[in-house]
């Protein structure tokens, strides 16, 4: 393969505060890569990661918009948030690490796994965030080891 | 065992997908009520056990291709959490174990953990 054509993506819309709908993204996105093909596994690495990039954005974000894209030999995944920004990403990524009220606690989150999990199930990933203003973080998970 | 057995085992009541239980069958389990843990560490093809009740359990299992969801606890799962897991067609159980019951019942009947030991890395239970 390798044309144009298997190139497809999607951009999402995530609300802060909108627990209630929380992995509906990772859902859709799955359901998208799981009809055009791609295998199983690269597909439970994306929903694994936008579920948890969602579930950041609802937590400590105003508004955020999960894109991602898919070609021949990876699906790139970035969600970008305004938001309150992450002071310390190197603690934010140490497993355990966490800022979550009991509201995201309720939901089965916020138990300072998200960011080790978003980071764990890439082949890269980079974040970049600015206090008082927001996150972006890009994920890349390669299609067949390419 | 299928999920028709394992129904029987617990006593269990099928909140939805009462048509797949006979021709799903599990084999491993993953247990726990947070929900990245079970992103982190549970595999496709497993029964999630849980007490939390929330539409996220449902997305959680669908992200995974969990094969089912047992409540434990005799909780009961919130509407929302039904309906999606209709609209995704995932098989959603309730019994009045514990959770530690709930396994040790399980365990007992041949089902083993999705992974024995998290420092084990990808080192299967399943012999």
């Amino acid at each position: 393969m390798s044309s144009e054509e298997d190139e497809f993506g999607g951009s999402y819309t995530v609300r802060g505060r909108d627990f209630i709908d929380a992995g509906l993204v990772s859902s859709q996105i799955k359901k998208l890569l799981k009809d055009r093909g791609i295998p199983e596994d690269v597909v439970r690495k994306v929903a694994v990661v936008t579920f948890e990039a969602e579930v950041n954005i609802i937590s400590y974000a105003e508004i955020g918009t999960i894109n991602f894209h898919v070609d021949d030999r990876a699906v790139t995944i970035e969600a970008m948030d305004k938001g309150q920004g992450i002071p310390n990403i190197d603690l934010a990524l140490q497993e355990g690490y966490s800022t979550a009220d009991d509201t995201i606690r309720d939901m089965g989150f916020g138990a300072g796994m998200g960011l080790p999990n978003i980071k764990k199930f890439s082949d890269d990933f980079e974040i970049i965030s600015i206090v008082g203003k927001g996150t972006t973080l890009k994920s890349v998970i390669k299609i067949g080891g390419k | 065992m299928t999920l028709s057995q394992l129904k029987e085992i617990l006593k269990a009541e099928v909140i939805c997908g009462d048509e797949k239980l006979p021709s799903v069958e599990v084999h491993t389990a993953f247990g726990a009520d947070l929900m990245s843990d079970v992103l982190a560490f549970a595999r496709s093809g497993c029964l999630l056990i849980t007490g939390l009740t929330t539409p996220q359990t449902v997305r959680t299992a669908f992200a995974l291709d969990i094969a089912g969801i047992l409540i434990c606890r005799g909780k009961l799962p919130q509407p929302q959490a039904v309906e999606i897991a209709r609209e995704l067609g995932i098989p959603l159980l309730k019994t009045e174990y514990i959770m530690f019951e709930t396994c040790g019942i399980l365990y007992r009947e041949g089902l083993r953990g999705c992974i024995c030991e998290i420092l084990a890395g990808d080192k299967s239970c399943v012999e």
